[in-house]
């Protein structure tokens, strides 16, 4: 079972929400399309589950076109972000929805639904109505809809986004050994990166209607194609900023230059875009060869035991990010320390160039 | 008994005043009626309530009414679920004036409408018939139902219809058997406003039938005017007219409460 989009591409009246891209999904893997709110995950999903007709292009299924194909027709499974369950119908019901239109007996219904909700924990509420139900456990009921017919495949659009942290956490952890073993195509759109890494397989970068990147996700995570892709999977945004390679110096501005390190060496002179994870930029010198920054903190966060600040640098604004609590001064001029061997070097077509040397 | 228990008392009082007069009114005697005031019926009389259920008449008035609004009911119905799904689920060109233009009919009184359908009516032999009845008042009946559903349809999500289709259902099957389930308190509003509408309406009715298809609301001007004061007669014809919109409004009330939080009533 390969599933691949082959130069579709979408338009709504005079919008288009897809620019003919393709794509090909492996069976058993969980892949995952990374873009930000809008970026075209959702038509992208549509267009692979058969809801909508892409305006051009081809998608085919085990070698066969199936792009005029409903999705009634194409043994698929689908869940939303916003917990969609069958408002008259109980859970039990709402789970055997499919079995019964596909006119599974009776006594095998019962079974599969039953094992279902026990998967999903949700053997003490399957004679509930969906309405009396938590967000977490509605979610839950329509993932036990999707896992309870042997589908093919299975398309979850960002089904974790609408709910809140702690319930979104243990989801999350259980979402690949869920699907594990089933030998169908999970698709998993987020907007989320530290989704993307935590949840593994493949992953497709998705950005203004455009796949930028698709392969492994740790690889993806390391190896950005070009800019847009590494501004994609970075959380918080990664630092782009403009330098310029003279000899083997890099030079940010008058103050801050660095020896130009990895393949970075091997770039000719002129000018180029560099960018940064934001913890590879931190607040105290904790090795050797790290550039030093002179930067008027601006903002500071504090998520859990991270410290972020966001510091001006020569009329660019960069985010530093480092575990621990890191007590900053808004306005005060702090030195901050990054590692150039973490930088990507893009070219002016935004191209990925040159690293540093160290994989992200 | 406390203060703030007697404004609700007087509301209530004051509500059932006029269906307590009739519904006293319905056991006395029109000479009784005519003679003076008196707040209990002096000498309770049945009379009246028999010559309504033996005199056809006076019963086939009820029959005639409750055809012609039940068939108005499922004709409004049927016409109008497909019509409020395709203004919620589609875009097509003038779709919003459409939208707002069928209330065109509902920007005029009924009885600017009266003429020309007796006209018409009389040329295609449909004069004197349930059936015209119910059309006549679908031509009203159709736009409030479009509009009322069309609310409880957009309140449910077009991620319904997707998980539907994904399951495995067609078209008609998911409209059936989900689609319809999920709005069925929008349908219960709908169906009481048109019953409403149909029940009380009396110019069309009226102007529409003649023998055949005369309703109740049309039989008791009529006895008021030709046989003389038949009073006690007229109040239990009242009664008994309120008694279906009663009903009705009772088998419907929670869904009108979800309705009126939910739609667009």
């Amino acid at each position: 079972m390969v599933l691949e989009l082959r130069q579709i591409s979408k338009k709504v009246g005079q919008d288009t929400h897809l620019y003919p891209t393709s794509l090909r999904l492996e069976p058993g893997k969980f892949n995952i399309l990374l873009g930000a709110t809008n970026s075209g995950k959702t038509s992208l999903i549509k267009i692979l589950s058969g809801l909508e007709k892409p305006t051009t292009g081809e998608v085919w299924m085990d070698g066969e076109n199936v792009t005029g194909v409903t999705p009634q027709k194409r043994n698929i499974a689908l869940v939303h972000q916003f917990f969609v369950n069958y408002p008259h119908l109980n859970v039990f019901e709402n789970i055997a929805s499919p079995l019964r239109v596909a006119g599974v007996a009776k006594s095998e219904i019962s079974d599969r639904v039953k094992e279902a909700a026990d998967i999903l924990q949700l053997g003490p509420m399957l004679y509930r109505q969906p309405g009396e139900l938590s967000g977490g456990q509605q979610q839950r009921c329509a993932l036990a809809r999707a896992i309870v017919k042997e589908s093919k495949a299975i398309f979850l659009d960002e089904p974790l986004a609408n709910l809140d942290y702690k319930l979104r956490e243990e989801l999350r952890d259980q979402l690949p050994e869920l699907f594990a073993g089933r030998g169908a195509i999970v698709v998993y759109a987020t907007s989320e990166p530290s989704e993307a890494l935590l949840l593994g397989g493949n992953t497709a970068l998705v950005h203004a209607g455009k796949i930028t990147q698709f392969g492994e996700t740790t690889a993806v995570y390391r190896n950005p194609v070009d800019a847009i892709s590494a501004e994609v999977f970075s959380d918080p945004p990664i630092n782009v900023t403009n330098v310029t390679k003279t000899g083997n110096w890099i030079r940010l501005n008058d103050a801050v230059k660095w020896k130009a390190t990895g393949s970075s060496a091997d770039l000719a002179d002129g000018p180029y875009t560099i960018g940064i994870r934001p913890h590879f930029i931190k607040p105290e010198k904790d090795k050797k060869g790290l550039v030093e920054i002179l930067g008027k903190v601006e903002i500071t966060e504090l998520s859990g035991s991270e410290s972020v600040a966001h510091f001006q640098v020569s009329g660019n604004t960069w985010v530093s990010l480092d575990s621990g609590v890191h007590p900053y001064q808004i306005g005060e001029e702090h030195l901050f320390y990054m590692d150039p061997t973490a930088c990507f070097y893009f070219d002016a077509d935004g191209k990925l160039a040159a690293t540093g040397g160290t994989d992200g | 008994m406390k203060i703030r228990a007697i404004v609700p008392i007087a509301y209530i009082l004051f509500l059932m005043l006029p269906i307590y007069w009739l519904v006293s009114m319905s056991f006395k005697t029109t000479n009784e009626i005519l003679g003076g005031f008196s707040l209990f019926p002096q000498s309770w009389t049945f009379e009246n309530y028999m010559t309504i259920f033996t005199d056809p008449t006076w019963y086939s008035g009820y029959f005639n009414s409750i055809i012609y609004v039940s068939l108005n009911t499922v004709i409004s119905l049927t016409v109008a679920l497909p019509a409020a799904y395709a203004f919620s689920r589609y875009r097509f060109m003038g779709d919003k004036h459409l939208f707002f233009w069928l209330l065109t009919n509902r920007m005029a009184p009924a009885a600017v409408f009266a003429l020309p359908f007796f006209q018409l009516y009389s040329a295609v032999g449909l004069f004197d018939t349930h059936l015209a009845v119910a059309l006549a008042h679908a031509l009203f009946n159709i736009p409030l139902a479009v509009w009322i559903l069309e609310g409880f349809m957009s309140s449910v999500p077009k991620e319904l219809d997707e998980t539907a289709y994904v399951d495995g259902h067609s078209f008609p099957s998911f409209f059936i058997k989900v689609f319809i389930p999920a709005i069925k308190s929008g349908i219960g509003v709908t169906a009481f406003f048109c019953f409403m509408f149909s029940w009380v309406e009396l110019l069309l009715a009226k102007t529409l039938t003649s023998v055949a298809a005369k309703p109740i609301a049309a039989v008791m001007t009529k006895t008021s005017s030709s046989a003389g004061f038949e009073l006690g007669l007229l109040a239990a014809a009242g009664v008994l007219t309120i008694i279906p919109g009663a009903i009705v409004i009772y088998f419907v009330r929670n869904y009108i409460a979800k309705g009126f939080a939910l739609g667009r009533v």
